[in-house]
């Protein structure tokens, strides 16, 4: 039977898109799923390891998908640090662009903290997804969907900040302006983000306003959901929470991009700050407030002292008597 | 196959030749039809005439890879007898005491576009029939190698997926073919990659058969499989 015209053409395009990957990765399980594709635990026949493999839907293999997922590759491949996932490889996969990267064996961010660890551990982790988006920021990449099921907990205690589908390049690591179709994925006017953690800049769809300030509101957002169990809502605060954390949100969550924080680096060293029991740059104290801080911080000397002046009382009183 | 086509071992230039008539006699059939505006009677004698003379006057030995495709030497060699025929007048006879190709002339008219007909380009015609017995005989491959492996199934939904007369859009989902071949779809997606690296194999063995140089090699599975391929 002769084959059809239609035959032909599909098959040529199927036959093109089976490169080498396509008998060097055997998917196993599916384990992720986004607006852009599916990530599958995978095995890699070469080097006999399970890797993670995040691959485009069927029927996506070209257009704008295929090229923001290389570029989200390329972006992790650019980025390297300790909370970002290593890419392995990228290339087309059965006909569909993929790209292979560490497998973390861990928990997501949400998972983790509905298993309620201490105010200190989730400071912890917060200050290092601070890290790596201020790694990134240094590197011109703004993540722009920072959000708890975008971060991952691994089997080591190391935070990894993922799915870097929708960062937007700044500019390269030498302060150089992206190539101009750095952006073209993301055009004025399309909206690309999670709600609840997204600022108001980009909700709007307004891509030029988007710089380093949109994650610290994502970053406030993270912070407030680490504190309260949920995403802010309408500038809600966290209830219950300390006041100079409480302060620290509202600032990473200030509709005006010049009232939050200017970059990372700065509400990292707040989160710092009020670990240590030392002023926060978000949270203006009064008298009280810093006398309060004051004592809570040298509480063990003050009351060693408060010790030594009581008994000194006491040994005067006895021996007065 | 081209180079045993010009082989001085006589039992092994009918072999090869052979293969030239199997890979070959298709687009040339339609490139006579179409290029030619030969009648389908005409295009059949000019067909097996074609073969029958190429082999008896060893047309192929003048081939020089250097200088072209042996895809496009032998279009121009179709194109000089076909001329040279029709100025003498001189039709070959089906059944006339020349060699006799077993060739399936009929179902290569019933294929015939009729489209290609009302003026599409003639070479892309002739390089469309050439794609067409690549693929062809590729699949012809792939069912053999799948069947001795016992890997049916895999070539169970490679053809349910990719051999239907089907625009991509109606192609069944992945899902659709887990569900109909009850199985994960993971498993879809691993079987689908294997079948079809099988057939891209298969389709760069065919090519490599039917091309004279490494360099033709490679620009023809450029051109077919829109990379450099290996």
């Amino acid at each position: 039977m002769t084959l059809p015209d239609a035959t032909v053409d599909h098959l040529l395009r199927v036959a093109g898109g089976a490169s080498d990957a396509t008998g060097r990765y055997e998917l196993q399980e599916e384990i992720g799923r986004g607006g852009m594709g599916v990530v599958y635990r995978a095995h890699d026949r070469d080097l006999q390891r399970d890797v993670a493999l995040k691959v485009l839907g069927p029927g996506a293999e070209a257009g704008d998908l295929a090229r923001r997922l290389h570029r989200e590759a390329r972006v992790l491949a650019s980025l390297e640090h300790p909370g970002m996932v290593p890419v392995h490889d990228v290339g087309i996969l059965d006909g569909r662009a993929f790209y292979v990267m560490q497998l973390v064996r861990g928990r997501r961010l949400d998972q983790w903290a509905a298993e309620s660890p201490s105010l200190a551990e989730r400071l912890r982790a917060f200050e290092r997804i601070c890290e790596t988006v201020a790694f990134a920021h240094a590197h011109g990449v703004v993540h722009r969907d920072l959000k708890p099921g975008n971060v991952m907990l691994g089997a080591f205690g190391e935070v990894l900040v993922m799915d870097w589908g929708v960062a937007k390049v700044l500019a390269d690591a030498s302060g150089a302006p992206p190539a101009p179709s750095g952006d073209a994925e993301t055009a004025a006017g399309t909206v690309l983000g999670t709600p609840g953690y997204m600022a108001p800049e980009q909700a709007a769809g307004d891509t030029r306003a988007v710089d380093a300030r949109t994650d610290v509101y994502a970053l406030g957002g993270l912070l407030h959901f680490l504190l309260a169990g949920s995403p802010p809502t309408a500038g809600s605060l966290p209830r219950g929470s300390p006041r100079p954390l409480a302060a620290i949100v509202r600032r990473c969550l200030a509709i005006a991009r010049t009232e939050r924080y200017t970059s990372v680096i700065e509400l990292a060293a707040d989160i710092r700050a009020f670990q240590a029991q030392d002023p926060v740059a978000a949270y203006p104290e009064g008298p009280l407030q810093k006398a309060g801080r004051v004592v809570s911080r040298y509480r063990v000397p003050i009351a060693l002292v408060l010790a030594y002046m009581l008994m000194r009382v006491a040994l005067l009183l006895w021996t007065g008597v | 196959m081209v180079e045993g086509a010009r082989s001085l071992d006589p039992e092994e230039r009918r072999r090869a030749w052979e293969r030239v008539v199997q890979a070959y006699w298709k687009p040339a059939y339609v490139y006579l039809r179409v290029r030619r505006g030969a009648s389908a009677e005409d295009a059949e004698d000019l067909t097996q005439g074609f073969f029958a003379r190429a082999f008896e006057k060893r047309f192929f030995d003048g081939f020089d890879p250097a200088r072209a495709r042996f895809r496009t030497f032998l279009r121009t060699c179709l194109d000089g007898y076909a001329a040279n025929e029709r100025a003498a007048d001189q039709r070959l006879k089906r059944g006339g005491g020349a060699i006799m190709l077993p060739l399936d002339f009929a179902t290569a008219e019933r294929d015939l576009p009729p489209s290609s007909l009302a003026g599409e380009d003639p070479d892309a015609v002739f390089h469309r029939e050439w794609v067409r017995a690549v693929c062809a005989e590729a699949l012809e491959v792939v069912r053999r190698r799948c069947r001795e492996s016992g890997r049916d199934l895999a070539l169970a939904v490679f053809e349910r997926c990719d051999l239907s007369d089907l625009a991509d859009a109606d192609r069944p989902s992945y899902a659709a073919l887990a569900a109909e071949f009850g199985i994960p779809l993971t498993q879809v997606t691993n079987l689908l990659a294997s079948a079809r690296r099988e057939f891209r194999g298969a389709m760069l063995e065919t090519v490599r058969a039917r091309t004279a140089s490494d360099e033709e090699f490679a620009e023809e599975a450029r051109r077919l499989l829109g990379r450099e391929s290996s």
